[in-house]
């Protein structure tokens, strides 16, 4: 039966596709995460249905807009952070609905919600083109190639930013490439899981595998397994079954993060003792 | 004559109104093991965090004979340990990765370097020789005692444990100097006996300069060479003899250090 599917032009796309997506989402996921910008991939995506909104609006590849605004809004969300004293959820709040309420308001003046916006919305992965496919695989390259070459600084910079500004990175620089990155890996990723769930394949399969209490790069690997996993079962399961293919994967990522709490609670994994972070002043 | 590592002259930050530092003035010269005294709010942080291009100041602050246009340049040659550096608790990075992370770029060292040389300062490059990054990350670890511990994840270890482990990640970029503030204020006895021995062997040993803050009297007794004592302004810096056999000094010290205390305790 799975070489019945994988006959299929549209499986081998859908599958190709859905692994590239689930390899940046959870590799960029990792940082956002450790960074505590989990939330990050949900603003993003409400900006980049705003974005959407005005590629339908404007007659123009929906896609192309969604990237610019959206990489527009993370721009403008890592001012708001840098610059006002807005909290990184706040700032991501401000954001988010700004973004949506911009799509509504376009969304209604182009006459109502369209096949396409549902897509965008709720992603099919399974009614993907060969130009998509391609521009996926090749936008999934750029991304891995420039978080594999600074992921050492993203590290740094995601342990204690003020250790890596001393150590002489130019954290400037590196915190707007990294909301640029990440717009870029959000507005790549909608097809899969589309905009409502896109955070969730970019922070559980990240906390699932931080469970595993290993180091840097094992936690990345594991991560990033678990993704791919969670997308071509996900894939397979609602082909066979008729169920939505982002609803599906989604579900799957997260019986793997509760699996994985069950076996940390059997035992079967080591446990990693936590410690809060004592409150001790800081008013030397 | 020991050449001046550090020079800080008429120093004042405030914020909006408030004065923090208030025009301090004072040398740092190579080999000192230089402890700064004084209460919470004192200042003590806010001095380093100008020292280190972290915070906004008014008056001159020279490195190495140079102002702050080259900063960017000698900071990543200075060590520096905070009281406590805030991540995340289930951070994924084993005690080698966090290490790993103090390494910088040959581009990086000679540009500092190159600075340095020209103020004359004696540096004594330990990790220079060795090409493999494992070696140096190891050396590094065995030097504060924590070889044994380099798969452990950071968020494993005890407060004293964590602290040394940032000891070698600064260690790993064979400072000149190094900073540190107060980086035992919150880990038990036995830890910071350890501590100070290593701070007081890289000092002799390695030649490294250091300038820590502390409010152990006792430790400043055993491993300091020098002193300086501050509450918003330098009222003494000098030989650490001199400090501790002087008890006017140490009577305000300990009274100043009273009422900040109890001023802290009344809000």
């Amino acid at each position: 039966m799975v070489l019945d599917i994988l006959s299929y032009g549209f499986m081998q796309k859908a599958l190709i596709s859905g692994i590239a997506i689930s390899v940046i989402c959870s590799f960029m996921g990792t940082f956002l995460v450790l960074r505590r910008y989990s939330l990050f991939g949900d603003g993003i995506s409400h900006v980049a249905f705003g974005g959407i909104s005005v590629g339908l609006f404007l007659g123009i590849f929906p896609l192309w807009t969604a990237f610019l605004v959206s990489i527009l809004g993370g721009l403008g969300l890592q001012k708001l952070r840098s610059s006002t004293k807005i909290s990184g959820d706040a700032a991501v709040a401000v954001i988010l609905v700004s973004g949506l309420a911009v799509g509504i308001i376009l969304i209604s003046m182009s006459g109502g919600f369209s096949v396409d916006l549902f897509s965008f919305l709720f992603g099919n992965i399974l009614l993907i083109s060969t130009e998509d496919m391609i521009l996926i695989i090749a936008i999934s390259v750029g991304i891995v190639a420039v978080l594999f070459v600074l992921q050492k600084q993203f590290l740094q910079l995601s342990f204690n930013e003020e250790q890596a500004k001393i150590a002489g990175l130019n954290v400037t620089l590196l915190n707007y490439l990294f909301v640029v990155l990440a717009a870029v890996t959000v507005v790549t990723s909608m097809r899969l899981v589309g905009i409502l769930l896109i955070s969730a394949l970019i922070v559980i399969p990240n906390i699932t595998a931080m469970l595993y209490g290993r180091g840097f790069k094992k936690t990345v690997g594991i991560s990033i397994s678990m993704a791919v996993f969670s997308t071509v079962m996900g894939i397979f399961l609602s082909y066979a079954f008729n169920l939505a293919p982002s609803g599906t994967i989604v579900v799957i990522a997260v019986a793997l993060l509760l699996g994985t709490i069950a076996c940390r609670y059997a035992g079967l994994i080591s446990k990693v003792e936590i410690r809060e972070p004592s409150k001790i002043s800081h008013n030397s | 004559m020991m050449k001046k590592i550090l020079q800080v002259k008429n120093l004042t930050v405030s914020y909006d109104s408030y004065i923090a530092v208030d025009d301090i003035s004072f040398d740092v010269l190579e080999g000192d093991l230089l402890g700064i005294v004084g209460p919470n709010g004192s200042g003590k942080t806010t001095m380093f965090r100008a020292m280190l291009g972290l915070q906004q100041y008014v008056g001159k602050i020279t490195m190495f004979g140079h102002g702050t246009d080259k900063f960017k340049s000698l900071l990543p040659l200075i060590g520096y340990v905070p009281q406590k550096i805030t991540f995340e608790p289930n951070f994924p990075a084993t005690v080698y990765d966090v290490v790993s992370m103090g390494i910088i770029s040959d581009k990086k060292i000679i540009k500092g370097a190159k600075l340095i040389q020209q103020c004359g300062c004696c540096w004594n490059r330990i990790y220079k020789d060795m090409s493999k990054t494992e070696d140096k990350i190891l050396t590094a670890l065995r030097t504060v005692g924590l070889e044994h511990l380099k798969n452990r994840r950071i968020g494993e270890l005890s407060g004293g444990e964590q602290q040394r482990v940032f000891i070698a990640q600064s260690l790993i970029k064979d400072p000149i100097l190094m900073i540190l503030d107060e980086p035992v204020t919150s880990v038990d006895v036995e830890s910071q006996t350890k501590f100070y021995k290593i701070i007081k062997k890289l000092n002799e040993d390695n030649g490294i300069t250091i300038i820590w803050s502390s409010h152990d009297l006792d430790a400043l007794e055993n491993y300091a060479s020098k002193v300086a004592c501050m509450n918003k302004k330098i009222f003494f810096h000098g030989k650490k003899e001199q400090f501790f056999a002087d008890e006017k000094i140490l009577k305000t010290y300990t009274e100043s250090a009273m009422q900040m205390h109890m001023h802290g305790h009344g809000h």
